[in-house]
């Protein structure tokens, strides 16, 4: 094991397992890329600062490596864009007659969607230009902000979920489980419980937790005593979780009893969180508490001696058994605290602003979307802050590609899912971009433990 | 070897075989050329009969494209093979059913199977009895006589003495001489260590106080369920050393593991100072002042991805000054890092590199640096210098030496029987779970190897050197 | 699986005493007859309980009154798990906990088919067989999709996108070409597309196997919907009418009572699963193909020195279990229905658990499979009789068998040593 960035002096010192060991989280590398580059105490004639760091910045850092997956990515989601659309696809048949048609149709086809995305999630000129004279007020400007910090909160929540479970050397797949039982929890606390706004919401969000909490012991506890495998259960526990919605939504005192479809009764205003811009925006509080959580995570895994025992075990259960720690109280910990953070994730779903009832869906994918943020991050809590950021800009941008552009919000799906992709295999981004040879020694997401 | 056998690629350099130079691409060209391994790991797929593992990569096949194995005549062959050379075995045993002895000569018939003029045995002695390395060095006779090569690895120098017509010795890659097995052992340490090593440590005669560990009637079982420890009785006084010496895998690392809380007891008691400790907790048992060397450090003694400081607090980051509560104080953890490299000599760049960029024996020093700082009463070292350089040998045993002489009740685990010679004021023998024989250091070496041997000195009179009465009871076993 | 013991975990002593687990197997048994002859008993009517041995209430059926089966058949589970509890030999373990847990089922039969509403007491047995393959069938194709990549040591979780992309490029090629048989190959070809990606990402770049099918099938999803809304949604006379297989009646056996309706009159995708389960059964257990296989799934490093290469069968068995599945796949698109968006809804990891609940083995796979088809068309029946038993309750049965069978109360499951671990020479 090589220390990744030994002239940086690593500023991330506590490297859980090979994994992350070999990675820095994003911003970390950030950081590391632009401090290499004065290093007093080579004898060597210096390389000018400049071209230390081009070099660096060309060599397969995670950060070099981050960014080309998005690329490639990008790329990918292009070339489909451009092989399902039949009259773009009709140009290409007469391409060595006209080659500019094919190009400029694709251009136009691609550029136009691309930033619809950005449009959707970021900064929309047009917006921009509106407020300034006048024919529209800032909401509209910061409309695209709103969209992608709505959709990040939970994603946020769900990937330390995965993260954390990762550094403790376990795969928790269930994120989407425990989100499900914990959105149940706080919605039923949430229309079910007459209690006065502001503990009431308290109530909820804690009753969220408690949902995952309970969703993430079972799998625990039963690594911990029989040592099945948590990656099975927690797989068959996210659709035990999903039956048991469907058949609680449609039962006496949860349904809407003015709706005949499966929809319960809203979650009382009370227990809402409140929207941070006025009501016409929909970003609120919960991309607050995501950043506590964010904070917390990195605390507890860091400056903590439960974070110390945690990733001991994931590193090397072994070891940490022999150095007196409890393997199994350890992993049940990790699955309940894992349980909580995709319970809060959940109950974001409910007490949020993307929806106030239940139904079959209130969770969407935010389970699955959370193990590919927590790869994205690197398992690192700031780079899951950033990786969900990330992931709520596309879906964001996604829904105005599609409803402006006319293509299908599963790009963002396909794009998400590149992404982690090419991050996962960082050989894979080093051949097509023949990068120089790795300064991060070995990067992988790898943590092969088989079943 | 796993070049020659052709797993590795050579870097340069020609491997010659009845004079011809030999390109080996995989072990199938090895196997081609006649060369057969058997490896210290056995090479069988545990869930597998004897037959399947014998067939497996030379399948005798019917049926044209499908390839139906052809078990009949697999299982003939082995019949045949186990007939010509002595080898008995059951064709139709599955693999992890079988004693590690019955394992390894269904390793050699593989070999035989396919027609190999070349064996190498690679370390076959490691894992087995007496009883049965001197089967195998019976088999090794016969397979002679039939007109075949063997290479036999090993560091055993009796084993080399007893069986060998030549003799190389390899030293860090390189051939350092060769010697014919009239050379004396001497003269063959010599040659492996590179120089005439000095095999005592300095230290005073003991003065041994009170009983701090009292082990009475112990039984543990290893990971298998099968028993490992049958019934010791131990007592080690402060200020002393007991050397525990014997063949590995006599149930000293479940002794040890069962002491230290890793393993349940299932019978018997364990006492520290006159406090029970079986049924504790590891935790408890460390907090109790126990130290505790594993006897494999990348498994069982340190995190490889954690930082040297980390390490060295790994079984008490939870106590301040480390921890206060449920906060950690890194601070604290570093600066008492660097003062632990400095003491105990620790080679590395900074506390903050992980460990695993360390050599063995700065690794070493680092779960020694660990548990020696805080008080104990009783400190447990198991193979403390396995796999570590002669300068940090030395250095380990002064320390160890030195914690006997303030007064700690030291347990030194050895497989090297030197080693324990070297430190210990009383010598256990442990011989298939049970303490055969407690004598001093100044025992003959030939009497100790007796005892490693399941002979005591009794027995040995009485029967004249025969193998013990319990001995072999498992290898000859037929599945 | 559940070898991966946890380490500080007490070890159960070798000698369990008394309470074996064939014991506690019979003990559970024996409660759950007597819930069924007490609770069932009470809850059933005095209506006849009809099997009817069509697909409809007419025709010849088996009878019997809704109280007294319920109470005899919960009797036959009662003493099933009392023969456990006495103590039977080994070989006859399995055996007997069959007939009690028939007997069980049958009990909550009599029970619900006896209380459904007046006119509707009778349970169709061809239809409910049949259901039960078409609904395992998916899982069957899944579960040996699983068997392939597992037994050499790849895991495969993966199964639902490569089953989604088999029926996605069946339907699109298969409407594209307006041939069955255009649309059978290129839903290989779509499985094994998943599959190759499983296995560059998973052999050559050492991905975390777990993690990239994972990915993959959010892939599969992303991909298959992107383009099912791009194309089929906007032109499904072009891109999403796939010709069917027709219906193939096998002479003979169509003939069998019962079973022959059921089974042998119509979807070629059953024959199809049903014969390559044996072919992979006695391929697995009987040929040089199956012993490699197996030999690099549970010691690669082993196999590697016997001149078995590994990665190549790796390869191989990943891109076999792709096609496997990618025809499974297409037993929706080119049988049943047209393409919609995630048709796999979760099946693909329902064969997953049929392959650990089947331990591995293509036939216990088989067996989990229709375990599980079982439990869904049960589920399908009983909302159509108005059953008081929720449809969730019972969909949600397969994934609990399968914890239950992971955490070691159903016997102890073990996957292949090497499964999940890449494999790195030297």
């Amino acid at each position: 094991m090589t220390n990744p960035n030994p002239q940086s002096g690593s500023p991330d010192k506590e490297p859980a397992s090979e994994a992350q060991a070999a990675q820095n989280a994003l911003g970390n590398t950030e950081r590391a890329s632009t401090t290499t580059a004065p290093k007093p105490s080579e004898p060597e004639p210096k390389p000018s600062l400049g071209r230390l760091f081009l070099d660096n910045l060309w060599a397969a850092n995670t950060f070099t490596v981050t960014l080309l997956s998005l690329v490639l990515a990008v790329v990918v989601g292009a070339v489909l864009m451009i092989i399902s659309d039949p009259d773009v696809l009709h140009t290409y048949s007469y391409i060595t007659a006209r080659p500019s048609d094919a190009f400029s149709a694709s251009w136009t086809l691609v550029s136009e969607a691309y930033a619809n995305l950005f449009k959707g999630s970021v900064f929309d000129p047009e917006a921009f230009a509106g407020w300034l004279n006048g024919s529209n007020g800032w909401q509209a400007v910061l409309a695209p902000i709103s969209e992608t910090l709505t959709y990040a909160a939970p994603l946020v929540f769900t990937g330390l979920a995965v993260a954390l479970a990762f550094r403790g050397g376990l795969f928790n797949i269930g994120a989407q489980g425990q989100a499900t039982i914990g959105v149940i929890l706080a919605a039923l606390a949430g229309f079910l419980l007459p209690l006065p706004p502001g503990l009431h919401l308290l109530v909820a969000v804690l009753a969220g937790a408690l949902g995952g909490a309970l969703w993430g012991f079972i799998p625990g506890i039963l690594k911990a005593r029989a040592g099945a495998h948590e990656v099975i259960n927690t797989i068959m526990l996210n659709y035990v979780a999903t039956y048991f919605l469907t058949w609680l939504i449609v039962q006496n005192g949860v349904q809407d009893p003015k709706r005949t479809d499966a929809i319960s009764k809203a979650v009382d205003t009370s227990a809402q969180l409140p929207r941070l811009l006025g009501d016409n925006l929909r970003v609120h509080a919960g991309i607050l508490l995501a950043v506590l959580a964010t904070w917390a995570v990195a605390w507890l895994l860091n400056r903590s001696t439960l974070g110390f025992e945690l990733r001991a075990v994931g590193a090397n259960p072994d070891a940490a058994r022999t150095a007196g720690i409890s393997v199994t109280r350890t992993y049940i910990l990790i699955m309940v605290f894992s349980g909580i953070l995709a319970g809060l994730g959940g109950s974001n779903m409910v007490l949020g602003s993307t929806a106030s009832a239940l139904t079959p869906l209130v969770v969407a994918q935010i389970g699955f979307d959370g193990i590919l943020v927590a790869l994205l991050g690197r398992v690192k809590p700031w780079g899951v802050l950033l990786a969900a950021l990330l992931f709520g800009a596309l879906q964001a941008g996604g829904n105005r590609m599609q409803s402006y552009s006319g293509i299908s919000l599963e790009l963002v799906t396909v794009l998400q899912a590149l992404i982690v992709i090419f991050i996962a295999a960082p050989a894979l981004v080093k051949a097509i971009f023949q990068l120089r040879a790795a300064r991060a020694a070995r990067l992988q997401t790898s943590l092969a433990k088989g079943w | 070897m796993n070049v020659l056998y052709g797993l590795y690629q050579p870097d340069e350099g020609e491997i010659l075989v009845d004079g011809k130079p030999l390109k080996l691409k995989g072990p199938s060209d090895a196997i081609g050329a006649g060369i057969g391994m058997v490896h210290q790991h056995f090479m069988l797929v545990p869930v597998f009969t004897v037959a399947e593992n014998i067939m497996l990569g030379a399948e005798q096949t019917r049926g044209g494209i499908a390839g139906f194995l052809d078990r009949r005549r697999a299982r003939r062959e082995v019949a045949e093979v186990s007939e010509r050379y002595n080898l008995r075995v059951d064709p139709d045993a599955v693999i992890e059913d079988l004693p590690v002895g019955i394992q390894q000569r269904v390793e050699i018939v593989k070999a035989l199977t396919r027609d190999v003029d070349l064996l190498i045995l690679d370390e076959p002695t490691a894992v087995l009895t007496p009883q049965e390395t001197e089967e195998l060095l019976t088999v090794m006779r016969s397979l002679k006589a039939a007109g075949k090569s063997i290479v036999f690895i090993t560091h055993k120098l009796g084993e080399v003495k007893a069986i060998a017509d030549r003799i190389t010795v390899i030293r860090r890659g390189k051939t350092v001489g060769t010697a014919s097995p009239e050379a004396s052992r001497d003269e063959l340490a010599a040659l492996m260590v590179g120089r005439n090593v000095r095999l005592t440590v300095d230290k005073s005669p003991a003065t041994p106080g009170d009983p701090v560990l009292e082990v009475a009637g112990l039984v543990v079982d290893d990971d298998r369920q099968i028993r490992a420890v049958d019934g010791v009785d131990l007592t080690v006084r402060a200020g002393e050393v007991l050397g525990v010496a014997g063949v590995q895998g006599n149930g000293q690392t479940e002794l040890i593991e069962a002491i230290m809380g890793l393993r349940p007891v299932l019978a018997g008691t364990v006492s520290l100072a006159g406090d029970r400790i079986d049924g504790w907790k590891t935790k408890k048992v460390l907090r109790a002042g126990v130290g505790y060397v594993p006897e494999d450090r990348s498994v069982d003694g340190l995190v490889k991805e954690f930082s040297v400081a980390e390490n060295l607090v790994l079984d008490i980051y939870d106590r301040p000054p480390f921890g206060a509560g449920l906060a950690l104080k890194p601070d604290a953890i570093t600066s008492s890092a660097k003062e632990r490299i400095e003491q105990f000599d620790v080679r590395t760049s900074s506390a903050d590199a992980p460990v695993g960029t360390l050599s063995g024996g700065n690794q070493q020093k680092v779960i020694v640096a660990r548990e020696l700082s805080r008080p104990l009463k009783l400190f447990i070292a198991a193979q403390p210098t396995r796999g570590v350089d002669v300068g940090s040998i030395e250095f380990i045993h002064s320390r160890i030496v030195h914690e006997r002489d303030v007064g700690t009740a030291v347990v030194v685990v050895s497989s090297e029987l030197d080693e324990v010679i070297g430190l210990a004021d009383r010598i256990a023998v442990m011989y298939r779970g049970r303490i055969i024989g407690v004598v001093g250091p100044d025992t003959p070496r030939e009497e100790i190897g007796l005892l490693m041997a399941g002979i005591s000195p009794d027995a040995a009179a009485a029967t004249d050197g025969g193998p013990a009465t319990d001995a072999g009871s498992a290898s000859e076993d037929e599945a | 699986m559940s070898t991966m013991a946890v380490p500080d975990v007490a070890v159960a002593p070798v000698d369990e005493g008394f309470w074996t687990r064939s014991r506690k197997v019979g003990l559970t048994l024996l409660a759950l007859g007597l819930l069924a002859a007490v609770l069932f008993g009470a809850l059933a009517t005095d209506q006849q309980a009809r099997f009817t041995l069509s697909d409809d209430a007419a025709g010849a059926a088996l009878e019997i009154n809704g109280t007294i089966g319920a109470i005899l058949f919960g009797i036959i589970a009662i003493a099933a798990g009392a023969a456990l509890l006495a103590g039977v030999p080994k070989r006859w373990f399995l055996p007997v906990l069959g007939v009690g847990l028939v007997g069980f089922v049958l009990s909550f039969l009599c029970w619900q088919v006896s209380a459904a509403p007046t006119g509707q007491n009778f349970m169709p047995l061809v239809n409910i067989i049949r259901g039960t393959f078409i609904l395992a069938l998916p899982l069957i194709f899944g579960a040996l999709a699983g068997v392939l990549c597992e037994r050499s040591g790849v895991v495969n979780v993966a199964i639902e996108g490569q089953l989604l992309m088999g029926a996605f490029s069946g339907a699109l090629f298969g409407s594209i070409s307006g041939s069955v048989w255009v649309g059978l190959v290129a839903a290989a070809v779509g499985g094994a597309f998943i599959s190759l990606l499983l296995a560059v990402f998973a052999i050559r770049y050492l991905v975390d196997q777990v993690v990239i099918g994972i990915v993959l099938n959010l892939l599969a999803v992303g991909v298959t919907g992107f383009l099912y809304e791009r194309l089929m949604q906007t032109d499904a006379e072009q891109y999403n009418s796939a010709p069917r297989f027709s219906n193939w009646e096998i002479p003979l056996l169509k003939d069998i009572p019962v079973l022959g309706p059921a089974l042998f009159r119509g979807n070629i995708f059953l024959y199809v699963g049903l014969l390559l389960v044996l072919v992979i059964h006695i391929g697995l257990f009987r040929t040089r193909w199956g012993l490699r296989t197996r030999s690099v799934g549970e010691h690669p490093t082993a196999a590697d020195t016997l001149g078995v290469k590994v990665l190549r069968v790796r390869y191989r068995n990943v891109l076999l279990a792709g096609v496997v599945a990618g025809i499974g796949g297409a037993s929706y698109t080119l049988a049943l229905y047209s393409f919609t968006k995630n048709m796999i809804g979760g099946k693909g990891f329902i064969a997953l658990a049929a392959l650990i609940f089947g331990r591995w083995n293509p036939t216990g796979a088989l067996l989990a499979a229709l375990f599980f088809g079982f439990a869904d068309q049960l589920a399908t029946y009983l909302s159509a009789i108005n059953s008081s038993i929720p449809s969730q309750f019972l969909a949600m049965l397969p994934y609990l068998a399968t914890i239950l069978a992971v955490a070691g109360l159903v016997g102890r499951v073990r996957a292949p040593a090497a499964d999940g671990k890449p494999y790195i020479k030297g």
